[in-house]
């Protein structure tokens, strides 16, 4: 298969129509929920929720001895939302830190969830190849009845947000006035943590425990760069996460055998990556403009101020110095000088000697006056 | 009905292990402007959480208003500490304030034209007109505070809550403000204050509590500000057995 062949079977083979349409789904829920992840400041909840998952499909397997998507997907999501749970307790109930308390849930869920697979893998059981392709995610696996469960699940939850999202909005921006108003934060966080826990849970599939985190946070960090406001970040960081899906599906099952999780993840960073450098505003690019663009002006102003002083220090304000002058002023270069000549606050006279014009005078007093820049 | 605005019984607050505010009682009168003063960690803010159930107390009972929070939380106000929010936050000038109207509103209903003229005004009467569209990052620290008042100028209380609100203020804003709350005082609203600065205490306030995890002392100005409350608010530090 060649990028063609996938684009076009994205409108023709049923396959990698199914296949196109469920990382779709999971790439739009995860960049939509991501948005809370990230504007909470938990982002790193989802990775604990994402390595959480793996005994409860393991658990999932060993009960039903199938691997029924529904019921993994059950089993990943009841043990996702237990590992919330069991963080926020430890962090209210006792002195360790939300990181720790992160940190300590996430690898006992998970140790527990290796040594069950191992545990599995002893099973005499047909159908238990296969599931470790949950750690990195297959997207070949997809069928279906997965990608309809997918839809569905990304359809509630969208619903719940547009329902909620005066709630959503004020809970996530400022839970204290929220509290005082009498909405329950106890019932908010539930909401916002049950969707993400989903949001993880139908992209274990294909994405996989390890990195689904990462398909969370990225399209969120990256929509943040582009815009002001929470719902042009939903929206916008709901397409990054639909781009990453697909387009890294694409290229993974064009490389053949490529793990489709990995592959997902690397195209969202490169989302982030091209939003950090080229958003205009807070992108690096922006800044580092804005940062020369105020170099000069502080070194133009400079200049003139000095130049200004010095010219006041004459009886005849127009007295033209010599170029030796000027050179000691603070703030001098050449370009410094020619762009003060340029916005024609400063001329110079053919024996090279400089002063300054009306214009230079009644600017540089203004600027001294205020206390702003020209 | 009582003529208090807020009467608190043997309120005591714990964080974890450390108590915080302990056994308080306090009345407070309709209509007063009352500052809550006392040093770092004296429970100021606390109290107020309290008071607005944003934290749960160990002991004790609080009436606003004659009966309990839940029943008149449509006639209270709250400006929380700036410093409680991400400012950074993707979102306007106009949109925070709107969220004042929020608790009317309760679950599900969205703000519609009545909310939003609402705003509007008061985001003209907290001097930001020009500031409407504004990204919130993009704020003074005055501008800042002065959303949060606006916020809780929409919210048409009967008791307004103030936690710092000339943090980080330069003097022309704490003018603005100050006489804004004067405003709010001369509608016979009741306006309590967590400050900072004892010099204008007598200037801004009619009303005065000091407190330092207990209650040291409580009334008018004229009865309460005195070298001896302040002493023993500032001077000695209070040590409570858990």
């Amino acid at each position: 298969m060649d990028y063609y062949d996938f684009f076009t079977g994205l409108f023709t083979d049923y396959t990698t129509q199914v296949i196109g349409l469920g990382t779709a789904f999971l790439g739009l829920m995860s960049g939509v929920l991501g948005v809370f992840a990230v504007l909470r400041k938990q982002s790193l909840l989802g990775d604990a929720v994402a390595h959480a998952s793996l005994p409860g499909i393991a658990m999932a397997f060993i009960l039903s001895g199938t691997k029924n998507t529904l019921l993994i997907f059950g089993g990943a999501a009841l043990a996702g939302w237990l590992a919330t749970f069991w963080i926020s307790s430890i962090v209210k109930n006792t002195r360790i830190k939300s990181d720790a308390a992160l940190a300590i849930v996430l690898a006992v869920f998970f140790g527990f969830g290796l040594v069950l697979l191992t545990f599995i893998q002893r099973m005499e059981n047909a159908n238990q190849a296969g599931l470790e392709t949950y750690l990195f995610g297959q997207a070949a696996t997809l069928l279906r009845q997965d990608v309809i469960s997918m839809g569905a699940i990304a359809a509630f939850a969208i619903i719940v947000i547009l329902l909620l999202w005066k709630e959503l909005k004020l809970i996530t921006f400022d839970p204290q006035f929220a509290r005082s108003l009498g909405f329950s934060q106890r019932w908010m966080d539930m909401v916002v943590n049950t969707l993400i826990v989903l949001s993880i849970v139908i992209g274990l599939q294909t994405v996989g425990v390890i990195l689904m985190s990462a398909l969370l946070i990225a399209p969120a960090a990256a929509a943040r760069q582009w815009t002001n406001r929470m719902s042009g970040m939903i929206v916008l960081s709901g397409i990054f996460g639909i781009l990453s899906g697909v387009v890294g599906t694409g290229i993974s099952s064009v490389g053949n055998n490529l793990s489709t999780g990995p592959v997902i993840v690397l195209v969202s960073v490169m989302i982030v990556v091209i939003s950090f450098v080229f958003a205009p505003g807070r992108g690096l690019m922006a800044l580092a403009w804005q940062k020369n663009k105020n170099r000069k002006s502080l070194a133009l102003n400079t200049l003139l101020q000095g130049m200004y002083d010095t010219c006041r220090s004459h009886q005849n304000i127009k007295h033209e110095h010599s170029l030796a002058i000027i050179k000691t002023l603070p703030g001098y270069n050449r370009k410094t000088l020619k762009a003060l000549r340029h916005e024609g606050l400063v001329s110079i006279t053919k024996e090279n000697e400089w002063c300054l014009t009306d214009l230079g005078i009644s600017k540089a007093g203004e600027a001294i006056k205020s206390g702003r820049m020209i | 009905m009582s003529k208090n605005a807020i009467e608190i019984n043997d309120l005591t607050v714990a964080y974890k292990f450390k108590p915080v505010l302990w056994d308080i009682d306090l009345e407070v009168p309709a209509g007063v402007m009352m500052a809550i003063v006392g040093p770092n960690g004296a429970g100021k803010s606390t109290l107020i959480k309290a008071i607005l159930e944003i934290v749960k107390p160990l002991a004790g009972s609080v009436q606003l208003l004659g009966s309990s929070y839940r029943k008149v939380r449509s006639r209270i106000g709250y400006v929380p500490q700036k410093g409680s929010v991400d400012w950074d936050f993707p979102t306007t000038v106009k949109d925070v304030v709107l969220m004042g109207t929020y608790g009317k509103l309760g679950w599900i209903r969205r703000p519609g034209r009545a909310e939003k003229k609402l705003a509007e005004q008061a985001i003209e009467k907290a001097g930001l007109s020009d500031l409407a569209m504004r990204q919130i990052s993009q704020l003074s620290g005055g501008q800042q505070q002065r959303v949060f008042l606006a916020r809780a100028l929409v919210q048409d209380a009967d008791i307004y809550f103030m936690d710092e609100p000339f943090q980080g203020v330069d003097v022309t804003t704490e003018k603005a403000i100050i006489n804004i709350l004067k405003e709010l005082k001369s509608r016979g609203k009741t306006v309590v204050v967590v400050h900072h600065d004892l010099q204008t205490v007598s200037e801004y306030f009619d009303w005065l509590t000091f407190l330092n995890v207990r209650k040291i002392a409580s009334g008018s100005v004229a009865d309460t500000y005195n070298e001896r409350n302040l002493e023993m608010t500032y001077g000695a530090k209070l040590t409570v057995a858990p």
